[in-house]
């Protein structure tokens, strides 16, 4: 207290330093009241840049900049690099094998098809008639590829567009990304139970095991 | 006016599933000369080449689309009057109204069935 006695000496307002005063000279610690209304006073007597105002919104730049400094942190931890380098183009993947699954399954359906009508010929009248009708009803059905595979293209398209996105992302935080990749090295996969880990789904045809590897490598055991 | 069965017909897909079911219901319908293209450019670069009497065309193809393609056609003075048919999944307003704009002869929306395809070219080439 002594120092603030000094300080009040220095430029204090009269009253405000009346009030120091009073306070000090009180056998009991001031009220929180007490505190509040003498910062108050004394914000009040400050001149200058540092007003009332300018402390309230120095206070919430600061609260603003931990807040933003916290979401940095939170955008980092879902590691949206993983995003780009990863899901995305494997989703891409995923999809474009749909196509290509679906065109070569259409196809064997064609060809099954062709060669069914190729027989009418060899039918009698009524039945080829209807063997006509029932193929034509499979090559109309089989439109749903194309209509399929111009859907899952402009889902693709859309990938492509979140992955702009995320890239520039990427590319604004990128210091915090890559201490948080620093500091916390990928643990999902050893998380995982033995059990989960076998779960991968169908594998794309290049990776896919060909019957004859998995025959060769369960003769293997023998 | 009795419809010419022997006609070459040119049918524009990039999908060759699509190409090939066109062709399968086409010839169920007594068109048995019937050539493909995956695009509109080879599409354009067959018809300079050889006579056709129809062309069936997709509308969303790269490098050229359908549209372009029927813009192409009817710009050539050889070609201007080729009937031309879109069959497409592109549904809007504003792509029929494109399309007849650029001089279309009749729109097929895909999925279509094989009843919807007869009626169309009745519709562009007469009755037969």
């Amino acid at each position: 207290m002594a120092k603030s006695a000094k300080t009040s000496d220095a430029g204090m307002p009269p009253e405000l330093n009346a009030r120091l005063t009073e306070l000090q000279a009180q056998s009991r610690s001031p009220s929180r009241e007490d505190v509040a209304e003498v910062v108050t006073e004394m914000l009040q007597s400050l001149e200058g840049d540092l007003s009332e105002v300018n402390l309230k919104v120095y206070s919430e730049l600061e609260g603003l900049a931990k807040y933003i400094l916290a979401a940095k942190r939170e955008i980092a931890a879902l590691r949206p690099d993983d995003i780009t380098s990863e899901h995305l183009p494997k989703a891409t993947d995923e999809l474009d094998a749909i196509v290509g699954s679906t065109e070569e399954a259409t196809n064997g359906i064609l060809q099954a098809m062709e060669l069914l009508e190729g027989l009418t010929p060899q039918m009698p009248a009524e039945i080829a008639e209807q063997v006509t009708n029932a193929v034509t009803q499979v090559y109309e059905s089989c439109n749903f590829q194309d209509i399929t595979g111009q859907r899952i293209t402009k889902v693709v398209k859309t990938l492509k567009h979140i992955e702009d996105r995320v890239e520039a992302l990427v590319a604004a935080f990128g210091d915090e990304i890559q201490k948080y990749r620093e500091h916390h090295p990928r643990e999902e996969q050893q998380q995982k139970t033995t059990d989960e880990k076998l779960l991968n789904g169908p594998q794309l045809p290049d990776d896919a095991g060909k019957q004859a590897d998995i025959d060769a490598l369960l003769a293997s055991f023998d | 006016m009795s419809v010419d069965m022997n006609m070459n017909i040119l049918i524009v897909d990039d999908y060759k599933t699509m190409l090939r079911i066109i062709r399968n219901l086409l010839k169920q319908l007594g068109f048995n000369n019937v050539d493909e293209a995956t695009d509109g450019s080879m599409a354009l670069q067959k018809l300079r080449d050889k006579d056709y009497g129809l062309v069936i065309s997709d509308w969303n193809m790269e490098p050229m689309t359908g549209i372009q393609l029927l813009r192409e056609v009817r710009a050539d003075s050889k070609l201007k009057n080729l009937p031309f048919i879109m069959i497409t999944a592109e549904s809007k307003t504003e792509n029929v109204v494109a399309a007849k704009e650029a001089g279309v002869n009749n729109y097929i929306v895909k999925p279509f069935n094989a009843a919807t395809l007869k009626t169309k070219l009745s519709s562009v080439l007469g009755n037969f």
